[in-house]
């Protein structure tokens, strides 16, 4: 399983930082929400794997449990990557509508503000 | 435990909200509450300043969980000095801002820019790893908006540009959290303190590879030189007011540096150590090289700041990267100098742009132009580091903790150099809008119709920018007249950081 999760997390890097290097906007965000899907599950195994345990401690029976941490880590991770890419999405958008261009680099050269971004 | 502590973080909190569902659309409302909440949160600064410059330690403990499972807050020396510099700035922001009509180009302003200042002071004052994270996040994401305020083609391009790239720098500050949580198991600074020391020195690898992802995205919000390019791009492109307020957004990357590498990841914890100063002090050279050629190189005046501010971080982190605490109290006292004087420059930069555009290149004379000039040349002084103005000493400061570093050949030559090619940068920069506007013989708008009250621009109280721009110069002054109290209290500060065992008593023994 620890070789499963680790190569789903490796592959699914990659495949985001591949598409982040992309020109055009579209594949960049969907780039980014590969990478942010890689870390939460990265973030979910950072409580070590268990299969079927509860992330509560019982006093009464000695029960295999899992880290809930992780678990909290995970739920904040994902609210806010979730907003991070509704709002990368509308800027995005907003500049798409008004360039008429999906371009990432700014193309205009008339303040040199695109050289070196 | 005193409530003070975690008022910096929930007035913006409450007033934020406020502005945006009960005044949307009264700008005026808005505009007093802002000031209002941000001179609150000024005082409020000053008071948690004085409380904790005799030395002592507060904690705030979240829920009245005690430390390693809950959230804490903590105010030391460190975290004071930066909630009042944010704070300062942020009045020095809203006042510019409404003054010069920023805040009514777009929705939203005062209540982004509240949203803005509560994620500044949090990151300052958290005492947790994962609370730091989120804090960044809430500075971010207002920062998104305060970016794009206004809207525009170039700005929304360049808005992308920023949102894209610290998504991913926030997306490795999650791996770099989840390393270090998974060796240490604890996300509490104080407590990942505790735990780094414990580790044996060979099972550290992993460790090592969370504190230099750690460091490679406390670089990023600091623009560290590979990892600079967001910033000209978003400076320049940004409302130049907001660009002023970001000004302390570079700082939060230096804070939380020397916040984790002075306390969990020290230079006696043999895991870890060296492992900053070594990549940071020869990329914090390449940063300030990179900013004062810029600073040469800009062909608009936005983007000419923005570098300028690239090479005061530059300087900054170099002192941050010798790891002294003779050092630490230069950087301190560098950081308070560079903050003032960037966001001055920004300031005055968004007047230029306002009466004759961006570019740096001759054209017809702008009203006030004697004033502004005046203002460019101090805050240029300042930003280039020569003698009447806090920069000088501080640069001074930096130098004299280099003089025992291994490197101090070329630490000097090129704080040294950097200066000088900075002077001639802003030199040229100055001449090109502000001298050889008199000699072209375009439009003639002679000095006589000075009353600033053609421009198109809705310009409310003219006077308020100004007055901004005045309060963040006498702050400057301020600096260099009062150097001596201020390396005082930066000095004791560097010994607080260098001594962490106060700090982590202080968080995990039970106070109170």
């Amino acid at each position: 399983m620890e070789l499963l999760l680790a190569s789903a997390v490796g592959l699914m890097t990659a495949c985001g930082v591949y598409l982040i290097l992309r020109r055009r906007t579209f594949p960049v965000i969907l780039g980014l929400s590969l990478v942010t899907y890689a870390v939460n599950v990265f973030l979910f195994a950072t409580g070590r794997l268990a299969v079927g345990a509860p992330p509560v401690l019982n006093k009464y029976a000695e029960v295999a449990y899992t880290d809930p941490l992780p678990q909290a880590l995970v739920l904040t991770a994902i609210v806010i990557s979730f907003g991070m890419t509704a709002v990368v999405v509308m800027i995005a958008l907003g500049a798409f509508l008004s360039s008429r261009s999906d371009n990432i680099n700014m193309v205009e050269a008339a303040d040199g503000a695109g050289d070196d971004a | 435990m005193s409530h003070l502590l975690i008022a910096p973080v929930v007035l913006p909190a409450v007033v934020a909200p406020l502005i945006v569902m009960v005044m949307r659309h009264h700008l005026s409302l808005a505009r007093i509450f802002s000031v209002a909440s941000t001179v609150f949160l000024a005082a409020i600064s000053i008071a948690l300043m004085v409380q904790a410059a005799d030395g002592t330690i507060q904690v705030y403990e979240l829920g009245n969980w005690p430390a390693p499972f809950g959230i804490v807050l903590v105010l030391d020396r460190l975290s004071a000095l930066m909630i009042t510099l944010t704070s300062l700035l942020g009045l020095a922001v809203v006042l510019y801002a409404i003054g010069s009509g920023w805040d009514a180009r777009g929705r939203h302003f005062h209540a982004l820019l509240q949203f803005q200042l509560m994620g500044i002071l949090g990151a300052f004052l958290t005492g947790d790893a994962f609370n730091l994270f989120v804090f960044f996040e809430v500075l971010l994401i207002a920062s998104y908006g305060l970016m794009i305020h206004g809207g525009g083609t170039v700005r929304l391009q360049a808005g992308v540009q920023y949102v894209v790239y610290n998504l991913l720098g926030s997306t490795l500050f999650l791996f770099a959290l989840g390393t270090i949580y998974a060796v240490t198991g604890t996300l509490n600074m104080a407590d990942i303190a505790l735990r780094v020391a414990e580790i044996p020195a060979e099972d550290t690898a992993l460790l090592r590879v969370g504190a230099l992802l750690l460091l490679l995205v406390f670089a990023i919000k600091a623009a560290v030189l590979p990892l600079h390019f967001w910033l000209p791009a978003s400076y320049a492109n940004a409302p130049l007011p907001v660009a002023a307020l970001f000004a302390i957004m570079t700082k939060v990357g230096a804070y939380s540096i020397l916040r984790m590498y002075t306390l969990a990841f020290g230079p006696e914890v043999e895991a870890t150590a060296g492992l900053a100063g070594d990549w940071l002090l020869p990329a914090a050279m390449l940063t300030l090289a990179a900013g004062a050629i810029g600073v040469l190189g800009s062909r608009e005046i936005g983007r000419l700041v923005a570098f300028g501010a690239i090479a005061s971080m530059g300087t900054l982190l170099i002192a941050i990267a010798l790891f002294t605490p003779q050092a630490a109290a230069a950087a301190l006292y560098y950081t308070v100098h560079s903050t003032l004087a960037t966001a001055m420059l920004f300031l005055v930069a968004d007047q230029v742009m306002e009466r004759r555009g961006g570019a740096i290149k001759a054209s017809a004379p702008m009203a006030q132009s004697g004033l502004i000039s005046a203002l460019f040349f101090a805050g240029a002084i300042a930003m280039a580091g020569m003698p009447p103005l806090s920069g000088f000493l501080g640069k001074l400061l930096v130098l004299d903790a280099a003089r025992d570093a291994d490197l101090m050949v070329w630490i000097w030559a090129v704080i040294l150099g950097g200066s000088l090619v900075t002077i001639v940068g802003f030199a040229r920069a100055g001449t090109e809008v502000f001298w050889k506007s008199h000699d072209a013989s375009l439009a003639a708008t002679p000095e006589e119709e000075d009353t600033d009250s053609e421009e198109e621009a809705p310009a409310p109280v003219a006077a308020l920018p100004f007055v901004a721009i005045f309060a963040l110069m006498g702050g400057l002054v301020l600096l260099t007249v009062f150097a001596g109290p201020m390396m005082g209290y930066a000095e004791a500060t560097a010994a607080q950081l260098f001594d962490p065992s106060a700090y982590i008593e202080t968080v995990l023994g039970r106070t109170e």
